[in-house]
This record gives structure tokens, sequence and C-alpha cells, in this order.
């Protein structure tokens, strides 16, 4: 591979690799805040539209991304509203979310837009654009470090700054700040964030509305960034792979951009390769795209370390002995 | 002071605003305060240590004082401020603790002060304890009382909930005595004694001494030899214990909880796999390995009623029938090959309630809808019907009332008598005295000593149930290497 | 004491299944009449395409006949105690076992193919929720989560093997061979002729039977009462001397064979080839068929009778009405999961309540328990 095929499967992990991340952060917050969130793929699945029929609409890629993270939250306080205060089986609430989304999201392109559930393709200012940063076109000549800022670095759409920036403000959140160190304690004994006097279920609607958004930006980045329009399915198990990723980085910031990194470089590896050669032997592409869920399989079963989540995750938190 | 159950716990959980009261008032320094959470309790100088520590396992000393106290929106400020106090603090009432360390890698009694140094942070002027010794080890224990004392000093009002005498008469200053939800007296330690706060907490008490004439042991039933059990978090909680059961006669294991026991009992019957030692029912070593150890511990003539019959002795969930043959579900008699005869489960199960006159007396209820004495019986008549040579039994009377009590005795009595071998674990030593033919005394995972009921004193045990033996063996020698016994 | 009681059997069964579903029918007409469409309208085409004609019945049947095998699936496992949600992941590798036994015998005679087919398909379908099962049992990892990486691994498993192992050089389609004439299940419209051209095919046979041979597991057995023990306690399972990681992962194999049932219907009784993605989300409908259907056969065998008449007819609806897709279906199986599966506080404290009030002979036996068992 010489370093054009290189640069430019980098890019592609940078641009597969954005919903991944921000997914990956939002399912952070909740199941660091004690509530597992399988539900992670129907967030973003609803905001994808929204974002993408309000982009289509209105004509404003902004609009959408509010519209997308408006919807998303909705979802996420459907959800919140099972899990946390009717004290509802997490997983199944996950499970139901999803299946909303996809159902809504289908029905609804349908029967607005008639374009067999997909939302209008989105024209100029509908979408985001990538944003050069300042000096790539002049840098863009020097030996591999120009190349390197102008492609790989510059020119990517606004959600996949706010992406990796994420990873920073979230690390600083839960380990620097009073909410973080509060968010992790009831993630871990919520009784002893409530013998200390804190809301146990407002710190985690606190949580999970943070995940709402964070979907949302997922989610929209899918119909108005990446995508020109809301089609079905749109993110195609992409939280289900985040979910994967979380586990893998074991709930941690900084692992989970490197894993989501790495379960988008085999994502682009995939869509470039029809099959690789590994060591004489064929690799098929199902084999890479297989890899990110065996992977955290593996991890799980503790083959490779060991993946334990927050300990009072899954349950909900009642008073009463 | 009070009994299990007494309602202790419940009385200064609302105080703490954990729950709210129903009816009545609290009044801090004069003012009356209704406290709705543990948010308000803390505002009003009110800080509780709970008997399970409420702290973040995997969190560090000073993130855990920090926890709901914080300054400000960032950390590191509160941080800084916390070290800097918790320096005072420890200083101050002598409670060192490396406030960099991660809670699940410091000891209990170190968990303990930080408790204790929570409260103080958020300027505790009343402290309420919760059984506080009931994990600890005497050396934890003597430790804690200097800090009460030193808190004393330092003007600090402090709550002392337990049910144990020499607490109170060591340390308070005045004691109140709790009796099934009522306060019966409020007494000045120094002008009462253990007898009088025994006789309150207690009230005009049914006569404990079960009828029972003298042993008449046999062969030995039950062996086991050098056992260590791991609980499940590693670490090892029976370390090395040794002795026999013969037929004919009861073996009570006393000790403060927590010493264990459970993990003996767990391990003898099968729940819980050991790390050394031999278990030999009637000359054969068990082979308990693996997760279905209870069964084969079951084949070979094992009987176990566990300490705790809603976690572990019944399916509360399912009826009365159902729980009547949990254990001996693979039993031929409750069907051929892969059926289950729910005929003949439920003839069981009848037969069962109707021997230990289980009250109502519907197979087909809820195990749920018992109450505590008749779920007992359902363990106990499931248990003790099918003949086994050896029962080993934990809390038998745990949260029974009286009448069944004397029920459930007279039953384990009559077992006895018939020649079966009985190994009982209970922390209230009234009951290994009045049922016990031995009594060996267990703490932090040995035996430390071996009493003769009949003769040995209340204080003999408690002394060794602190972990001290004057008569017998130093600390920390399992019976084993004691040689010959008296 | 609190004085919550629990409801009366038939209340909990059969009044608040039926709650929640008129509560997700309830929402469902509201997005109904939000699209501007008459949703009474809606529920009588669907009624009508789901029952009012033999072809129409005889779709509803057969999308019947999955839901049950996955909503058994849900169900068995749900008994141990575990969650399983990889049904459509084990149903759809099962596919494998079932097109090369039909392959290999499709010569022969049905009679012989379909029960060796049904053979394969549950080992590779068992085989597909052993995995996982021995995950939990033996590494300790969540079955909820690994299930869902199975289905993914399942995913490209199968495009692998369609396209690279099974398509024959001359199709061009990503499909497998045909299965001869003599090899399929035969269609129960051969000997009905009112199922018209539907394709419900002697696979419902199999359905009941695994109805009935769930029932009798559960309930009838030895291993279906450990299986229910360790479900509801898993300290009382080991008290009991249940091997709680064997029970484990028996459990998942049976849980993940039902599943992979739905091979026989769809390959050797409807698509007579392996295509991609048949199975078609069925193992999530399983969840809300257990759900609805209370893990007993007979409530999940109305439920899937319920979510094939709503799948058939939701087929319809969207000829008859173009305002409505049948993705409002999925619509309606998701509120069902929502509102019993993770609602159940929405009806439950207040029916309990109601309960308490109005029948006498509850109210006596609160009072005598409340009395009774004044103990923790």
């Amino acid at each position: 591979m010489d370093f054009a095929i290189i640069l430019s499967v980098l890019d592609a992990t940078i641009r597969l690799s954005t919903p991944l991340l921000l997914a990956c952060l939002a399912g952070m917050y909740s199941e660091r805040a004690g509530v597992f969130d399988i539900g992670l793929e129907g967030k973003m699945l609803a905001a994808a539209f929204a974002a993408g029929a309000v982009a289509a609409i209105t004509g404003s890629a902004w609009l959408g991304l509010l519209a997308g993270m408006i919807v998303s939250l909705g979802t996420t306080l459907l959800q919140g509203v099972a899990a946390i205060s009717l004290k509802g089986n997490q997983l199944i609430a996950g499970v139901a979310i999803n299946m909303l989304a996809a159902g809504m999201t289908t029905f609804l392109g349908q029967t607005w837009f008639h374009q067999g559930g997909r939302t209008p393709a989105l024209g100029a200012g509908g979408r985001f654009e990538p944003i050069t940063l300042p000096f790539a076109n002049e840098l863009a000549g020097v030996p591999i470090l120009g190349p390197i800022y102008a492609d790989l670095i510059s020119g990517h759409y606004v959600l996949v700054y706010i992406a990796f920036i994420m990873v920073a403000v979230t690390a600083y959140v839960l380990f620097r700040t009073r909410f973080g160190l509060r968010l992790r304690a009831v993630g871990e004994n919520p009784k002893a964030v409530d013998t200390a006097g804190i809301s146990v279920n407002k710190l985690r609607y606190q949580a999970i509305i943070i995940t709402g958004l964070l979907c949302g930006l997922a989610g929209a980045y899918f119909s108005i960034a990446q995508g020109s329009g809301f089609g079905n399915n749109m993110t195609a198990g992409k939280g289900y792979i985040a979910l994967a990723a979380l586990i893998f980085a074991k709930w941690k910031p900084v692992p989970a951009m490197f894993t989501c990194l790495l379960f988008g470089f085999l994502d682009a590896l995939q869509i470039r390769l029809q099959s690789a050669q590994l060591f004489g032997v064929e690799v098929p592409v199902q084999a890479i795209q297989a890899l990110p869920y065996v992977l955290t399989v593996v991890l799980l079963a503790g083959f490779i370390g060991k993946a334990v989540g927050p300990k009072a995750g899954g349950i909900p938190y009642t008073k009463e002995r | 002071m009070g009994e299990n159950g007494a309602g202790k716990s419940t009385l200064m959980s609302i105080l703490y605003g954990f729950y709210t009261a129903d009816s009545g008032t609290i009044r801090v320094n004069g003012t009356q305060h209704a406290i709705t959470d543990s948010r308000h309790a803390l505002a009003l100088g009110i800080g509780m240590v709970h008997q399970h520590f409420m702290l973040v396992d995997n969190f560090t000393v000073l993130e855990n004082v920090v926890l709901g106290a914080e300054d400000s929106g960032l950390l590191k400020p509160s941080l800084d401020r916390a070290r800097q106090e918790l320096d005072r603090l420890e200083h101050e009432y002598d409670l060192e603790v490396d406030p960099d360390a991660t809670i699940e890698d410091i000891s209990v009694g170190q968990q303990q002060r930080v408790e204790i140094l929570k409260a103080l942070y958020r300027g505790a002027e009343t402290l309420i304890l919760d059984e506080p010794t009931g994990v600890l080890t005497p050396k934890e224990a003597d430790d804690l009382f200097r800090v009460l004392r030193t808190l004393r000093e330092q003007g600090k009002t402090v709550i002392l909930i337990t049910h144990k005498l020499r607490e109170i008469m060591a340390i308070t200053d005045s004691v109140s005595v709790m009796r099934q939800g009522e306060m019966v007296a409020t007494l000045e330690t120094a002008k009462t004694n253990p007898e009088e706060i025994a006789e309150l907490m207690v009230g005009r008490r049914v006569l404990l001494r079960v009828e029972k004439g003298p042993a008449n042991p046999g062969k030995t039933l039950l062996e086991v030899q050098d056992l260590v059990v791991t609980d499940d978090m590693g670490v090892a909680r029976v370390k090395g214990v040794s002795f026999s059961v013969r037929s004919g006669e009861i073996i009570g294991i006393a000790g403060v909880s927590g010493n264990g026991q459970s993990e003996l009992l767990e391990s003898i019957s099968g729940m819980r796999d050991q790390k050394a030692g031999v278990v030999i029912l009637n000359g054969q070593p068990l082979s308990l390995e693996g997760d279905d150890g209870a069964a084969r511990a079951r084949a070979a003539g094992l009987a176990h009623v566990p300490e705790d019959r809603q976690r572990m002795g019944l399916v509360t969930t399912f009826a009365e029938w159902e729980n009547a043959i949990l254990g001996y579900q693979d039993s031929p008699e409750y069907g051929a090959g892969a059926l289950l005869d729910i005929a003949a489960a439920k003839q069981a199960a009848t037969h069962h309630i109707e021997l230990f006159d289980v009250r109502p007396a519907n197979i087909n209820l809820k195990t749920s809808l018992f109450s505590g004495g008749n779920q007992q019986k359902i363990v106990l008549a499931r248990e003790m019907e099918r003949d086994p040579d050896v029962l080993v039994i934990g809390q038998p009377t745990r949260g029974v009332d009286i009448g069944a009590i004397e029920f459930i005795h007279k039953e384990i009595i009559k077992m006895r008598d018939e020649g079966k071998a009985i190994l009982l674990v209970s922390v209230e030593l009234d009951e290994i005295r009045s049922l016990a033919d031995r009594i060996l005394v267990m703490f932090d995972g040995v035996i430390v000593g071996e009493a003769d009921p009949a003769t040995a004193t209340e204080g003999e045990l408690g002394l060794m149930m602190a972990g001290i033996n004057n008569k017998t063996a130093p600390r920390g020698l399992g019976i084993a290497e004691q040689g010959p016994l008296p | 004491m609190s004085a919550r009681r629990p409801l009366p059997r038939w209340a909990d069964v059969a009044l608040l299944p039926a709650l929640n579903l008129l509560l997700a029918f309830l929402v469902s007409g509201m997005v109904v009449l939000l699209v501007g469409e008459n949703p009474l309208h809606a529920i009588q085409v669907i009624i009508y395409g789901a029952f009012g004609y033999g072809d129409g019945f005889g779709y509803t049947l057969y999308y019947a006949t999955n839901f049950v095998f996955t909503g058994l699936a849900v169900a068995v496992a749900a008994h141990a105690g575990l969650f399983n949600i990889g049904g459509d992941g084990q149903a759809y590798v099962a596919g494998l076992g079932a097109i090369v036994v039909a392959l290999a015998l499709d010569q022969t005679h049905w009679l012989l193919a379909m029960p060796a087919a049904v053979i394969a398909a549950a080992a590779v379908g068992g085989l597909w929720g052993f995995i996982p099962g021995w995950l939990q049992a033996k590494r300790g990892s969540h079955v909820v989560i690994t299930t869902i990486m199975f289905n993914f691994i399942a995913a490209a498993l199968m495009v692998y093997m369609v396209n690279r192992v099974l398509k024959p050089a001359t199709t061009m389609a990503p499909e497998s061979a045909t299965i001869a004439v003599a090899g399929r299940v035969p269609q129960l419209r051969q000997f009905i002729s009112f199922f018209g051209y539907s394709p419900v095919n002697l696979s419902i046979v199999i359905a009941i039977l695994a109805l009935i041979g769930v029932y009798i597991l559960v309930w009838h057995t030895k291993f279906g009462y450990a299986m229910r023990v360790l479900g509801a306690n898993p300290t009382a399972s080991r008290y009991a001397g249940i091997s709680n990681s064997k029970m484990i992962m028996i459990t998942m194999t049976i849980s993940g064979a039902l599943a992979g049932m739905v091979a026989i219907n769809e390959v050797m009784g409807v698509q007579n080839r392996l295509v991609l993605d048949y199975v078609a989300g069925a193992g999530f409908v399983g969840i809300a068929v257990a759900l609805m259907g209370r893990n007993h056969p007979i409530g999940i065998a109305l439920a899937a009778l319920l979510f094939g008449a709503l799948y058939q007819g939701g087929q319809e609806l969207q000829f008859v009405i173009p305002g409505i897709t049948r993705e409002m279906i999925v619509v309606i199986q998701a509120l069902v999961i929502l509102f019993t599966g993770a609602m159940e506080g929405l009806f439950r404290p207040s029916l309990e309540r109601a309960f308490m009030l109005f029948t006498p002979e509850q109210k006596a036996e609160a009072i005598a328990v409340s009395t009774t068992g004044s103990e923790s």
C-alpha cells in the first residue's frame, strides 16, 4: 500500500469512527451512572431521521442537528422513565427503544416524504460541509506532514472535531468535576450517594440527558454530515458496535477513543478491501466485519484482560430495604 | 440497646432521614425538625456510620470523604481542602487513614474510620454508629472505642446502636433500651448493671432452657479436618478448622457473626468450594468440588438448614409444595427418570405441613406469604423428614416467633435422641447453651476453644468469642493442635 | 408492614397484559391519527387481512409459526433467569444446518429430510446459544451482551457462507441451491385448500409440539424445576445442589435450538433455499411474544398469533391505506415490549391497590398476613 492509500484509509477511519465515538461516549455517561443502555442504536436512528427530515424541510443543517438532539433526548427520557422512575428492566427498555425507533422512522419517513422511507436529498446548507483548517492548503505541499495535516486532520465535518473534543471533555467531566465524581459513585454504589444526601434518580436523569444529546450528535452525523438525507435503518448496527467499544474500552474515555478508531479502521478496511491476504491465507471481508464483535466477546470472556462494568449497572435504585 | 429486630436501626435511619416517620417529632438542639432526607440530617449535624458501609469501593478515601460535600463544581479545590481537613481530623481524633488508598484495598476497620471521617468532615456533632463492632476484630473494636472516647472528650455526641451488653457497659454514659419497636427504659450506665439491661431488653422471657436428657454419643458421623474456605472475594474466612460430630450429640458453634461460621456451614454442605481440608461423612470423604457439591452432600446423608432461609433455603416466589422438594428434586420418589411427579411432591408437602404444624396449611400458597416462623418450619420439615445422618443447621430461630422457637428446639433435640449428628451454628449464645452438648467457639476463622455448656459461664464464652481464651489454647490455634480436651 | 399484595393470578396473566396491549394500541392509534388516518379503519383492515380469508389466515399462521419458536426461545431462557436477545442470530445460523441436510436428502422424501433437518437446525442454533451460555457460565460474560454480539457475528458468517460456500457457481443472487420438491416441507394448502397460496406449512406442527414440549419441560420435569429455581433464586439453586453453570449452558442450548426451528419454516417451508436475512427480526419479535405471553406456552401461542396477525394485517394495511406502512406493526411491537416489559410499574401498583380494596378475600388475606408475618 502506498502513502496515498494509507492516508485515505486513515481518513475514512476518522470519518467512520466519529459516530461510534459519539455514541460510545454517550453510553459512557449513562452506564457510568448505573443505567445500562442497549438503546444507543435506536436513539441514533431517531436522531438521524429527525435531523434529516428537519434539515430537508428547513434547509438548515444546524436546525437539523438541533432537531436530532431534541428527538434523541425525548427518546432517552422515555427510556429513562421506564428504567429509572418506573424501575423497569433497563435491557428490555433498550430493546423497546431500538425497535420503536426502527419502526417509527421508517413509518413516518414513508408517510411524510413518500420516498421509500428516505428523507429528501439535502442541498447545500442542509448538510454540514467539511471544514478546512487554517493553512491546510498552504501546507499540503510539505512532504509527509503536509498531506497528513491537509487530508487527515483538516477537511472533516464539524461533528468530527466535536467528537474528538468530547473525549477530553468527558475525561475532564468524569474525573475532575463534582458531577463526574457523583456520577461514577452512583454507578458503583447508589446507596452511598443517597446517604450522602444526593438524589440517585436525579443524577441518573442528568447522566442520561447527556447520553441523549450525544446520541443526537451521533445520529445527525449519519444523515446530515456523512450522508445527505436519512435512509432506512441508516445506523446499521453502529449503536451496538459503540456498545461493544464501550465495553472494550472498560468504560474509560481515552481508551474509548482508541477503540472506536480501531473499530472504525476495521470498517474502513473492509470497505476498501474485498479480501485480504494474511500470511498467505485469504481473510474474507466478513471476518473483518465481525472482528469488533469477536474482540469484544473475547475481552468479555476475560481471555485478554477483564471488562468489569460499573457495579450497580442494570439495577434500578430502590430506597426500601 | 436492644435485641436483633427491636427497631434500633429503623429508628436511627429515621433520624438520619433515610426513612420518614409516620408520626412523632424530632428535636435538634431544642428546635423541632422534620428530617426529610439525609442531606437535611447532615445539615443539622447528624452523621451516621451504617452497619454496611456506604462507601464506593473503587474510589479513594479522599474521594469518598468528599462525595456529596464538594465545595464547588471542580473537584481539585475540594480534594485539596479535604486533604488538609482530613489531616487535621486524623490528628485530632487519632484516626489514621491513607487518604489516597482505594477503599477495596484497606481493612474493614480502616473503612469504618473513613465513615467516621466522612461524618466529621461534614461537621457532624452527633454521630450515630449502627452495630459498629459486628464486623471488627477485637483489636479494631478497641481502637474504635478509643476513637469514640476521644470524640466524647471533644464534645461530640455519640449514639451507639448495639445488642452487645459489654460494649454498653464499657463505653456509654447512658443507655436506652428498645424492645419490639418501643423504648422501654433510659438509664444512666453507671447506675445500672448488665443483668438489669438484659432483662429490660428481652422482657419477661419465655424460658429458653429446653427439656433435654443427657447426650448419648455414638460413633463419629461428621468429621472435618483442617478445613480452609475463602469467601467470594478470595479472602480466607475459615482458616484450618477441625472437629467431629458423633451420632446422638449436638455440637454448637458459637461466635460473633462474621467470624467464618457462614463459610464453614456453606462449605460443609457443599455450597462453597474448600481450599484445603476434608469433610468426612460416615467415614467417607465427601467430594464437594464444583457447583453441585450440595447434591453430593445430600446424597451422602447430610441435610442442611441454611442460615438465611429466604436467600438460600427457599424460593419464595414458588408455591409451598415446590419448596418441599428443594434440594431433593432429583430423588426417585419425586418421579422416575426426567419427569417430576407433582402428586408425590404435593403429598410430601402435605405430610410436612401436618408434622410441623405449618400455618396456613395450604401447599399451594406462595412461600413468601408465610410468616418467618412458618417458613422456617417448611425448611426444617423438608430437611428433617428425610432421615439424614447429619443435620447441619444455621441460625435455626432467626426471625422466628417465640412459640415456633420452642417447637423448633424440641425437634432438634428429638433428632439428636434419634441418633443423628447435629452441627448447630448460632450467634444467639442462649440458644447454643441450651441446645448444644459441646460448644466450640469460632473466632476469626479458627476454633479458639471448646466448652461444656453445663459448666461454662457466659463470661468465659464471651471472652472466647472475643478471641481471648485463657483456659485452653492461645488465640489462633485450631482445636486439632490442642491435644486432648478436658 | 407494606400492604402491597400480589395480584390474583388471572389479573397477573390476563388483565395486566391486556391493559398494556390496550395502551400500546392506543398510542399506536394516536400515531395513526397523527398522520391523518383513521385508526379504527386501520384495525378493521388488519383484522380482515389477518383472519378474514384463507390466504390471509394462512399468512398469519406462517408468521405465528416463527414467532412461537423465537418466543419460546426467549421464554425458556427467561425461566432460568437469562435474557437471550440472540434469537435472531441463532435462527439465522440454524439455516446452515437445515440447508446442508435438506440439500443432501432432497432426493429422498420429506419424511426423512424434515426430521433430519430439524435435528441439524437445532444443533447449529443450539450451538449458537451454547457459546454465550458457556461464556456466561464459565467466564462470567454477560449473556445479553454476548448474544447481541453473536447476532452480528452470525450476520457476517452467513454472508460469507452463502456467498462463498453455498452459492452454486451458476447463480448470481446470494442464495444457496434450491431444495428439490421431494425434500421440502409440505404446505398446508396441499391438504387444506382453504389456505390458498399462503406459505403456512407443516412446520406449524413442530411449533405446536414445541409449545407442548416446553410446557412439559418447564413444569413437569426435574430439569424444568431446576431451571426455575435457578431463575428465581440462584443461591437457592446452589443450595439445592443444582449446578448453575450446567443449567445455564443447557438452557441456552435449548433456547438456541428452539430459535433455530425458524430455519425449518423459512428455509424448507417457504424459501426452499438459504437466502440472506430470512429471519427478518423474528428473534426480536420473540421478545415481545414472550413478555406478552408471560413466558407460558399458552400465552406465547396467543401472543404469537397476535403478532402473526399484526404482521400479516400490516402487509394488507399498506395496500388498502397507502398512508400507513407495515412498519406501524414494528411500532406496536416496540410499544408492547416497552409497556409489558419495561414499564410494568405503570399499571401494576395501582392495579394491586385496586384489588386490595375491592376483593374481600384478598383483603382478609392481606390483613391475616400483615398480622402474622411481622418479620422481614
